[in-house]
């Protein structure tokens, strides 16, 4: 599904990620994980198109991304999600959620403007179709408020909301249970599992080791910009790198 | 959502009766000449609403739009009398094209960057207004522009003016009202809030922005054509930096992202200076004054005020029935 082949990314003198190749299977949840500083962010921003890598490939489905900006991976079908979540904060959560549609519609700027036919039919149909999405994630009874105004967790699940809009094959999180408390974490963890159910590839970044152990299939361990291990969770925790990695020995 | 639908139909079509039964009540040559400017001001504070208020991007060369419109109108028609209805829609797609070329480069830039490369083609087009005095006339002006003309309707009195331009800027209104509500309209709102979370989604963040430019230049350069007809006489001073920052004024004091406070920051910032000719040149003083309070105290403009005080007016009209009864 997505192939990661020798990334390398260099900010000056410093390396973030130092030829890192990794292997996402389709309709899988892939959990990344590694100490504060292992790159982790890093590599997401390279494969979502944010940064671009000093070298390596990245490919979806055999296609070769490198170096494709965001607004093409979304026409691919990758969306991602992000740490501090970035949502349309003057607009609805309705309306954040029909912007997730717009790879999904095409009227132009005079369609638009003249409300020609085919452009009324367009906008029912994203109303309708964004508001399926709000029902999945369970929020659609608060679609008419304003995105600024939510509270943490719900924000989260807005977000998520609108990356599944876009119909995409693979969602990339990156910390979606950071800042949430122990029963929204619960509650997140239900509804990636049954983002997987629809046959969508997750990958998440993630620092809550409960929820990683419990929903991921296949964990990739980074530590100081190096891949340190994949493996299944309980691979991974027996690997005695991984621990040694995680309580600092040498 | 029909009833939101029908209730904003209804709104705009009270705002059009009144504003077409408008002549009835205001008679007098001077008013009528001062509303005929307020629906020209609205026109491009409008366009420039779509660019700001909406995409979140600032112009502030604006003037330059307005400025190629109304000169090209005036060369085109004057010197190698070419119909005046055809050379409006020459003017606006070269005004357009001009937008789309320049776009390019300089929408890469965010902020004060921005403003500057804005500002500094605005000053171009001035300057060039200004110096090639064998098209423009240079700093004394271009007279005698053909009046407009629909058959044996001569647009040559203020009354005509007054429909004319009234009846282009409703359209433009209910254009830009529609586009703002549309996938379009949330996509550059999106841009506005989040670039990289817009992009993620799939928008073309820069060509979005290069494509509402260009709309924004059209538009504008339709409302120099009309004014050049409707004055008859054009000089460079009407679209220098001073004029970009009076449109940059009308948008914020009326409303970033609403259409109809456009038309209230044009109605405001056109009936004003007749009030301030005492001050003489000190009016920018007074603009820039105006903008500190209105970022400060009432950062969504008159029309979030006016709503705002809507929301209260009917929670007190609520409060009082049962009581009432």
């Amino acid at each position: 599904m997505l192939k990661v082949n020798n990334i390398t990314k260099t900010f000056g003198g410093l390396t973030a990620l130092e030829d890192v190749s990794l292997s996402v299977s389709p309709g899988s949840i892939t959990g990344i994980i590694g100490p504060n500083g292992a790159g982790k962010t890093t590599l997401f921003n390279i494969i979502t198109g944010l940064y671009t890598q000093s070298a390596g490939k990245v490919f979806l489905e055999g296609k070769n991304i490198s170096y494709f900006p965001p607004e093409a991976l979304a026409g691919l079908g990758m969306v991602r999600t992000f740490q501090n979540v970035e949502l349309f904060g003057q607009m609805t959560v309705w309306e954040n959620v029909m912007v997730g549609l717009h790879t999904k519609s095409s009227s132009g700027f005079f369609g638009c403007a003249f409300k020609l036919p085919r452009q009324i039919k367009e906008e029912k149909l994203i109303r309708e179709k964004s508001m399926r999405w709000l029902d999945f994630t369970g929020i659609a009874d608060i679609a008419r408020m304003r995105a600024d105004n939510l509270p943490f967790g719900k924000s989260r699940l807005l977000e998520i909301s609108r990356a599944l809009a876009l119909e995409p094959r693979i969602i990339l999180m990156d910390e979606p249970a950071a800042g949430l408390n122990s029963r929204e974490t619960l509650q997140l963890a239900a509804v990636i599992r049954r983002i997987k159910e629809l046959g969508i590839t997750v990958v998440l970044v993630e620092h809550d080791m409960d929820l990683v152990m419990d929903i991921c299939e296949s964990i990739i361990v980074l530590n100081l910009g190096k891949k340190l291990a994949q493996g299944t969770p309980r691979e991974v925790q027996e690997n005695p790198e991984v621990i040694a990695a995680y309580l600092g020995e040498d | 959502m029909i009833t939101e639908e029908k209730r904003q139909v209804f709104i705009f079509l009270i705002f059009a009766l009144a504003l077409l039964a408008a002549p009835f009540f205001f008679r007098e040559s001077y008013l009528l000449t001062v509303l005929v400017f307020i629906g020209i001001h609205t026109m491009l504070a409008v366009s420039l609403n779509l660019l700001m208020g909406y995409a979140g991007q600032i112009s502030l060369g604006h003037a330059a739009f307005f400025g190629l419109g109304a000169y090209l109108s005036g060369i085109l028609t004057t010197r190698f009398g070419l119909d005046p209805w055809l050379v409006i829609i020459l003017a606006a797609i070269c005004a357009a094209v001009v937008a789309f070329v320049i776009g390019f480069p300089i929408l890469k830039l965010k902020g004060h960057y921005l403003a500057m490369a804005t500002l500094g083609f605005g000053i171009i087009i001035y300057i060039f207004f200004n110096e090639t005095v064998d098209w423009t006339g240079g700093p004394s002006g271009l007279p005698s522009i053909p009046s407009l003309q629909i058959g044996t309707i001569i647009f040559d009195n203020d009354l005509n003016n007054y429909y004319l331009v009234w009846i282009i800027t409703l359209c433009v209104m209910l254009l830009s009202i529609n586009l703002s509500q549309s996938r379009i309209g949330r996509a550059l709102r999106a841009v506005h809030d989040s670039e990289v979370a817009a992009r993620v989604m799939g928008i073309n963040a820069w060509f979005l922005k290069v494509q509402i430019f260009t709309v924004s230049a059209f538009i504008s350069a339709v409302a120099g054509s009309l004014y050049a007809h409707a004055m008859t006489f054009i000089s460079p001073a009407s679209f220098g930096f001073n004029f970009s920052v009076e449109l940059v004024t009308m948008v914020v004091v009326g409303g970033l992202g609403s259409i109809y406070g456009s038309f209230l920051g044009a109605a405001i910032l056109t009936v004003l200076p007749e009030f301030l000719r005492v001050f003489e040149d000190f009016d920018v003083v007074i603009y820039g004054f105006l903008l500190i309070i209105m970022n400060m105290f009432m950062p969504g403009g008159l029309i979030s005020g006016l709503e705002l005080l809507a929301q209260k007016v009917a929670l007190k009209i609520k409060k009082k029935r049962p009581s009432d009864a």
